[in-house]
């Protein structure tokens, strides 16, 4: 294609691109440099239906113009991104130096706020999509030799996990495991511990949402293997059954290797999304012992009484970061295929 | 078609147009739309404000637990999301620190006059707010069951966890005590209350300078995790609202909830062996100390600044016109403790006067301290879970609230 037909074929994605991505990505980051300016203090006399105090307030009127004069606030640099709340370098070099073994040094860095919501995501991310891709094949596997008529409904069926909004899903599910609710109930039986909660500890919570995460992603990937089995050659798969392949033989030594460009499909885009986990942290009331990333930017925005835009801001960069560096070694293995096909 | 849309076009401007005509309180134009928390008193409240407004107001009313996450957001628009506030002694600083509630002297003095003095809420001479009723937590009990065992009611946290021992080791109940322990705001309240009763103070005096990590914050926390032991093991999901289903699913004998619970707690709905059984007893002290470990909580009015005045007016008319009545206080006397003029304080009223006579501290009201109260929401959970220390939890908090308030410009 000549250049200037692909620059027109291109333009209106890019400029969508830009306007909607782009931007919002540049605005982001430039207010993750800046924090709140100072605010005026002042001691005021309040009085309310249990007496009169002498109090602080924040002078609105002075604030206010440091305000207008600083609409984006006090510039910050990095700042945001070194605090506490985010990579915390200065807590990780003091850990460093006080902690006497490994496991101690472990201990407080996985303390920190971004670090415990990242090995959550991570821990998520990772153990999530293998057995979505797992399962996804080998449903599909499955449905795809069911007989017409009732493969209608079983893939409907199949499907609804991905069709229920993330959150209800969640919340199905979190009343189901309550210590009253069917799940939980039979689990305390089954173990016969009256006192086995799933939402007590924080070990059963985090298999509890990786329980959940496969099985709301699972008919994404099925979905995807399903549509891609309908192109798998029937020749060599004949050829093969004349010969004596058994069916392992037949799956594992044409269906698989047909299916693997689209095996890395799914894992890009499971990875992607897994790495944003968010609403059934909600759906569960995880909060306690389960944070990820988004789930940090949801705090600063949603949960302080005002919203803290610069660490927002600063931890979605490096949640992008994140995401970029996660998909790397996928994207250059796409890449290479790409290169040896030509 | 279009002869019907017109004619139903003319018909609802007209019906707004005249809107008002029957309202109890006067309300004539502008519109009504008030953003409020979810509870039993609340939505008593409401009634009488929306009765107040008339049939032919343009009202509106938004109840959600998460109200304190949404108010700034939503009235620092301009103009506003809603016109109209209940804030509390809580919710109302990140309000008036940003400006984005008026000062109300004008509207009380001209629609203001059935109203007590002590109603008015004063920050530097200027009334901000109408403050309509008076909350506090404090201890609730199962009367039958401290009888059996012979447990008088205990008047201290150290009698309470001995009381909560001796049902489970009579084998009642399995988990005889709740609270409202949800990570999260509610687990932050329970620190508030406890730190405050072991005489704490959160901030060095006179800075916005953090001051939780102490022996008195250990005290504190320690206490905490005794009463957790003996609630559900899911006490970390659990809000007011779930304790209270769990009161009357008949799962605790021992509970340290609102005074305004006893709204719904005592209504004619659920289990009734259970409600004759609810007794309501002053907050218990900790530690040795005298005051309560409570904190003291008006609700009030607030009105938006971001808003007409027009929509303001109509706001405030419609909300002091309960406010200031005695029908609505006296016909729901249990509901909450009304400081509404001609109110008869009814039988569970006792508790929120008691915590006030013995001294107990209303939740402070520093500007940065929501910043504070959100570092013990979500920093105090793995120590409750055995976790980590309890020194290393408050030196979690304390620094959780100095990147925070680094940012948001307070140190």
């Amino acid at each position: 294609m000549p250049h200037k037909t692909f620059f027109w074929f291109i333009f209106p994605t890019g400029l969508a691109m830009i306007l909607f991505i782009g931007l919002p990505i540049v605005s982001s980051f430039f207010q993750s440099l800046h924090i709140e300016t100072q605010q005026v203090l002042m001691e005021v006399e309040n009085c309310d239906p249990f007496g009169c105090q002498t109090n602080v307030r924040v002078d609105v009127e002075a604030t206010d113009k440091l305000r207008e004069e600083n609409p984006l606030g006090r510039f910050n640099g990095f700042g945001t991104y070194l605090d506490r709340n985010h990579l915390a370098f200065d807590e990780i070099g003091e850990a460093w130096n006080i902690s006497s073994s490994m496991g101690e040094f472990k201990d407080i860095v996985l303390n920190l706020p971004f670090y415990k919501a990242l090995l959550f995501t991570l821990t998520f991310c990772f153990a999530v999509t293998p057995p979505v891709i797992f399962l996804g094949f080998i449903v599909a596997l499955s449905i795809n030799t069911l007989s017409k008529i009732i493969k209608g409904l079983i893939v409907f069926g199949t499907i609804l996990p991905m069709i229920v909004t993330p959150l209800i899903g969640s919340l199905v599910l979190f009343w189901m495991i309550d210590s009253q609710g069917i799940i939980g109930a039979s689990i305390q039986i089954l173990f016969d511990d009256p006192n086995l909660s799933l939402k007590a500890s924080s070990n059963l919570t985090w298999i509890t949402l990786i329980i959940y995460g496969i099985w709301h992603n699972t008919p994404f990937a099925f979905v995807v293997f399903y549509a891609a089995l309908q192109t798998v050659p029937q020749d060599p798969i004949e050829a093969a059954y004349i010969d004596g392949a058994t069916r392992f033989q037949r799956v594992r030594y044409i269906v698989i290797p047909h299916l693997y460009p689209v095996a890395t499909f799914i894992m890009l885009i499971c990875l992607m999304d897994n790495f944003r986990v968010f609403e059934p942290i909600i759906g569960f009331s995880a909060e306690g012992v389960a944070q990820s990333l988004s789930w940090m930017i949801y705090q600063d925005l949603r949960n302080e009484n005002k919203m803290l835009f610069g660490s927002a801001g600063a931890t979605s960069m490096l949640t992008i970061i994140g995401i970029a560096i996660l998909l790397t070694p996928v994207l250059i293995r796409t890449w290479k295929e790409f290169r040896t096909e030509r | 078609m279009k002869k019907l849309l017109i004619v139903l076009l003319f018909s609802f401007v007209s019906a707004s147009a005249f809107a008002g005509s029957h309202s109890p309180c006067g309300v004539t134009n502008g519109s009504i739309n008030i953003l409020a928390n979810e509870f039993t008193t609340y939505r008593i409240f409401m009634d009488e404000v929306k009765s107040c407004a008339g049939p032919d107001a343009d009202f509106n009313v938004t109840h959600s637990v998460d109200h304190n996450k949404l108010q700034v957001a939503a009235l620092s628009a301009n103009p506003a999301e809603f016109s109209a506030k209940l804030v509390t002694n809580g919710s109302i600083t990140p309000l008036m620190n940003d400006g984005l509630i008026r000062p109300l002297d004008d509207l009380v003095a001209k629609y203001g006059a059935n109203l007590n003095e002590n109603q008015k809420i004063t920050i530097d001479g200027k009334i901000y707010a109408v403050a309509f009723m008076a909350n506090a937590q404090h201890l609730w009990y199962r009367e039958s069951i401290l009888n059996d065992l012979g447990i008088d009611v205990p008047s201290t946290y150290e009698e309470v966890i001995a009381a909560a021992e001796k049902i489970k080791a009579a084998g009642v109940m399995p988990n005889p005590y709740a609270g409202a322990f949800k990570s999260g705001w509610n687990l932050g309240q329970e620190f508030v209350n406890m730190y405050l009763g072991h005489g704490g103070e959160f901030f060095k005096s006179g800075s916005a300078q953090p001051n939780v990590n102490n022996e008195k914050g250990v005290a504190a926390l320690n206490v905490i995790k005794k009463l957790t032991e003996l609630s559900n093991p899911d006490f970390l999901t659990q809000d007011t609202n779930a304790v209270k289903e769990e009161w009357e699913s008949g799962n605790v004998a021992l509970m340290h909830v609102w005074n305004s619970g006893a709204a719904s707690l005592l209504d004619d709905e659920g289990d009734q062996a259970i409600k004759a059984d609810t007794r309501l007893a002053p907050s218990p002290s900790v530690g040795g100390g005298s005051k309560p470990a409570t904190t003291l909580w008006w609700d009030g009015i607030g009105i938006s600044t971001n808003t007409s005045d027009e929509n303001a007016e109509a706001s405030f008319r419609a909300l002091v016109g309960a406010a200031s009545s005695s029908e609505l206080a006296n016909d729901n006397p249990n509901a909450t403790v009304w400081l509404i003029k001609g109110y008869t304080p009814g039988d569970t009223a006792g508790p929120v006067v008691d915590a006030a006579n013995r001294g107990a501290t209303p939740y402070p009201s520093f500007p940065h301290m929501s910043l504070m109260h959100g570092a013990l929401s979500s920093e105090l959970v793995e120590f409750l879970q055995g976790n980590e220390s309890a020194e290393k939890a408050l030196a979690d908090v304390e620094a959780a609230y100095v990147a925070k308030a680094t940012e948001q410009g307070f140190l």
